[in-house]
């Protein structure tokens, strides 16, 4: 059987700025990835190219992109849309203004339900309750009548969850869902989702800078640098040995209660992840790597570290 | 909400009292009303006698504050020269003038959405260009210069529509058209403004992301939210409209309250242009009640 | 590779086409208005009711003396649309200078002071926009007698509202600035801060204002002059050139065409021009 998703070298530019540049992943069923990088990393572009929600503009392209077996990059706008809601739905990081400020909660999660499915207005309201309910929100039948305005940025979260849950997907995209929220409802918008994924068998593509999430729902993680996934590894396998030296980086700046010792500074990635062409050769960490030389200039091996275990850096160590 | 509406009304009452103080400092601007009145060939004892039976030789404080406390109650006082009372006067031609507003603010509605909304879709294309070009080319048109051309072809040269009168509805195709031009431009603008902010927003992305079709993305929930300014400019449209309707009400020989408003200057017939004045000012100021009122009815965060 | 969805971006060069377009109209309009009467083949005034209504170089039986034709009187119809020009722009900037002195003062009044003097200014814009322009202003003219005094002054007085709302909006930015705090520490007086500091900076949306209240104070004149309680004949305004020739329009339909195509190209410029000026200043459109 196919996997999920499957995206073989996607790339995405907005005019000279090469936003994503030859990305591959894969969701399997019933799995989480996550992407982790820096902002400006095309973590959420790579999402939204695969919604086919990208900006006017964009320039989309890759060598093949496959949902359940299906050619997202052959399918025309209606039937994009056809799957859009009903088998991949996402969430995004904007709980605040992600929903119609004009339109009660429950207009807004039936439509998916009666687009998608022609379900009948008054089954419709019953399934939403339900899930309502099922995300955490008391008084759900109170909930569907309100306007988005009249609800924290937690809940709407909840909605906006409940809502992609409609029409049963099989893949939840994520964009950083919990980044506008307070720490304290993070933490429950984030078991709510791990709970979901594993209950309801949804694979599920979440996107992050927060690498403690990741440790705590994730199966594998694929790290993106400037538009390039420079490393891809089992959860554990790439906590307990990065290879790239961004990954290392990256992980040398989460606080680790034990391992780190008092008075031990944190360590920080000097610099910003720079923009970079659509054509840019060689590693685009090599300015900010302390492993770099000059070979770093030309094209990077993609080396394998066994497993599924691979980074692109020209150090095989 | 009722706070607020409250707090309206007050500006709005407070607005015409001052529109009542001015438009009764404007008729008296001329000097001597009884002059005026009795026309150039009365003699002194005629001026006297207009000026005794207008009231006009009572101190100007008493004239004002005679005339303030009967309009309250509803009562503009009496035409000079249509020997009248200004209410039924008015009362008689403002039916021609409200289905002029009217028809003027629904033509220029039914052009400036699909244009606006035509031209946000295709933002930056050559489409988006015309239609920006058509709101300058309406926005530069002398509108009694358009009727006249309007008269000239449709009226005379195709004979699609009857020239001037309120005979039929036809009557009022060509006046409501001239009138639409004033408001389109500006309708025009807002409706692409508003939907191509809407449509750059999150929620549209929320609703991409659901599968929704093109029609309902657009027109439930992008227009829904462009359309809250909207509404709001095309009922002080509509205000601008009915104040300048006297214009096209000339042009086409429709006899609204600004054609009556334009014999009365003629004629110096000063109670009746005050009532017009202030009439027109109340409308307006209901007007924009009405948009704050139909702005929450479509705006839940206001309610 | 294959490509799935290209989408252009925005276009350059047409803006800049139509705000020349719109320069090269105001430039013409202006030289009309200040060399009129070198300009003008004929007098304006002049009578010939030998030659009433000739027609303009286009049509058939045209006199060459008279390119445009003449009017029901016999007058030179291209000298009194040179005139008319003249007419038009010093009523447009007359007015426009009048009721920018009245709404700056205003609006940079209630912006810069808030509080009650802006609730005062609020009203004033509120019940100024309540009061219906064209019959307000027929009226004064009507009940004091028409001359060009009266109307640039009862048109200033009653389009100031424009310029009071940008204004007001405007400074109230420019009020809540560093630059504008620095110079209270520095102890400047409110009277140096308003002239040094706001004004320069809220120019160039008074400018785009001013363009906008040009085109809509010749429009108003126009309409009030076809009206008969505008700009007092024989003078060749448009607009009266217009209300004179309405009743030759049926025969002879270039007697209006002629004169309202050139209200309406120079409106037209005038606001091209303004739209230019909006966005080399990178202002929003504040008129809606």
């Amino acid at each position: 059987m196919s996997a999920l998703l499957e995206i073989e070298d996607l790339a995405v530019s907005f005019g000279r700025t090469g936003a994503v540049r030859g990305t591959s992943l894969t969701v399997e069923r019933g799995e989480t990835l996550c992407v982790v990088g820096e902002s400006g990393c095309g973590k959420s572009v790579t999402a939204l190219a695969v919604m086919n929600l990208l900006a006017r503009g964009a320039r989309r392209t890759a060598r093949s992109m496959r949902f359940q077996g299906e050619d997202l990059l052959g399918l025309s706008d209606t039937g994009m849309a056809r799957l859009r809601g009903n088998d991949m739905a996402m969430i995004f990081q904007e709980p605040m203004t992600s929903l119609n400020p004009a339109y009660t909660v429950g207009s807004q999660m039936t439509e998916v339900l009666r687009r998608h499915k022609g379900t009948p207005q008054r089954v419709a309201v019953d399934r939403a309750a339900d899930l309502l309910a099922r995300v955490g929100i008391t008084a759900p039948g109170l909930r569907l009548g309100q306007f988005p305005h009249q609800l924290s940025g937690g809940l709407r979260q909840r909605v906006m969850i409940a809502m992609a849950l409609m029409c049963e997907p099989k893949l939840l995209i994520a964009d950083e869902p919990t980044t506008a929220l307070d720490v304290t409802v993070q933490a429950q918008i984030l078991r709510l989702l791990a709970q979901l994924q594993r209950d309801l068998g949804l694979g599920m593509m979440l996107i992050t800078h927060d690498l403690g999430i990741v440790a705590r729902v994730a199966h594998k993680v694929a790290v993106m640098y400037a538009g390039k996934v420079v490393e891809n590894a089992a959860t554990a396998e790439l906590f307990a040995s990065p290879r790239h030296p961004y990954t290392q980086g990256l992980l040398r700046c989460v606080p680790v209660p034990g391992k780190i010792k008092r008075d031990e500074p944190l360590g920080s990635i000097p610099g910003t992840v720079p923009r970079v062409g659509p054509d840019f050769e060689g590693c685009a960490f090599r300015e900010r790597c302390s492993f770099a030389d000059p070979t770093c200039e030309h094209e990077i091996p993609r080396h394998q570290a066994g497993g599924a275990h691979d980074f692109l850096c020209r150090l095989p160590a | 909400m009722l706070q607020f509406l409250v707090r309206r009304l007050i500006v709005a009452l407070l607005v015409a009292a001052t529109v009542m103080t001015l438009a009764f400092i404007l008729t008296r601007l001329s000097g001597d009303l009884a002059v005026s009145i009795a026309g150039p060939n009365a003699t002194q004892e005629d001026i006297e006698l207009v000026r005794k039976a207008y009231g006009l030789d009572r101190p100007l404080t008493s004239q004002f504050f005679d005339w303030v406390g009967r309009a309250v109650t509803g009562d503009l006082g009496e035409s000079y020269f249509f020997k009248a009372r200004v209410s039924s006067l008015i009362a008689e031609r403002m039916p021609i003038t409200i289905t002029l507003g009217l028809t003027g603010l629904v033509i220029a509605l039914l052009v400036s959405l699909p244009l606006g909304i035509l031209a946000a879709v295709r933002e930056n294309t050559t489409l988006d260009r015309v239609v920006q070009m058509v709101a300058l080319l309406g926005q530069a048109m002398p509108s009694f210069w358009l009727g006249l051309i309007l008269m000239i072809t449709f009226g005379l040269q195709l004979g699609w529509l009857p020239i001037s009168g309120t005979g039929s509805w036809q009557h009022y195709v060509m006046p409501g058209i001239v009138l639409a031009f004033s408001a389109i431009p500006a309708l025009t603008r807002l409706t692409r403004a508003g939907m191509i902010q809407a449509m750059g927003s999150d929620y549209i992305r929320t609703a991409r992301a659901k599968g929704l079709s093109r029609a309902s993305i657009l027109l439930k929930h992008a227009l829904r939210n462009a359309a809250i300014p909207v509404v709001a400019i095309a009922a002080v449209q509509l205000g601008f409209m009915l104040g300048g309707s006297i214009v096209i009400e000339q042009v086409f020989a429709l006899h609204g309250v600004g054609f009556l408003a334009w014999e009365s200057i003629g004629k110096n017939d000063f109670p009746v242009v005050q009532a017009v004045v202030l009439v027109l000012a109340v409308i307006y100021v209901a007007l924009t009640m009405l948009a704050d009122l139909m702005n929450a009815v479509l705006d839940p965060r206001l309610r | 590779m294959s490509v799935v969805s290209v989408t252009t971006g925005p276009r350059r060069g047409w803006k800049s086409v139509s705000t020349w377009i719109g320069a090269v109209i105001v430039g013409i309009a202006m030289i009309c208005a200040l060399f009129a009467p070198l300009l003008a083949p004929h007098d304006p005034f002049a009578q010939d009711l030998g030659k009433r209504l000739l027609v303009p170089f286009w049509m058939e039986g045209t006199d060459p003396a008279h390119l445009l034709g003449t009017d029901q009187l016999g007058r030179d119809y291209l000298s009194r649309l040179i005139y008319g020009c003249r007419i038009s722009m010093l009523i447009g900037v007359t007015v426009t200078i009048v009721s920018a002195v009245i709404g700056i003062a205003i609006g940079v009044l209630g912006g810069f002071l808030g509080g009650r003097v802006d609730d005062a200014v609020l009203f004033a814009i509120t019940t100024r926009l309540s009061i219906p322009v064209v019959l307000v202003a027929l009226a004064v003219v009507g009940l004091l007698g028409s001359s060009m005094h009266l109307l640039v002054i009862t048109l200033g007085l009653l389009l100031w509202d424009r310029f009071a709302v940008v204004a007001r909006s405007t400074t109230m930015q420019v009020r809540n600035l560093d630059f504008v705090a620095a110079a209270w520490c520095a102890g400047c007086s409110r009277f140096r801060i308003l002239s040094r500091e706001v004004l320069p900076n809220i120019a160039s949306h008074l400018v785009v204002v001013a363009t906008l209240e040009i085109a809509l104070a010749i429009l108003l004149e126009a309409a009030l002059s076809f009206l008969g309680l505008g700009v007092p004949p024989p003078l060749p305004s448009w607009g009266l050139m217009i209300a004179e020739a309405k009743d030759y329009m049926f025969f002879s339909p270039w007697v209006i065409v002629i004169p309202g195509i050139a209200l309406f190209v120079l409106v037209l410029g005038i606001n091209l021009l303004g739209d230019g000026l909006r966005d080399a200043f990178g202002t929003h459109r504040t008129d809606t």
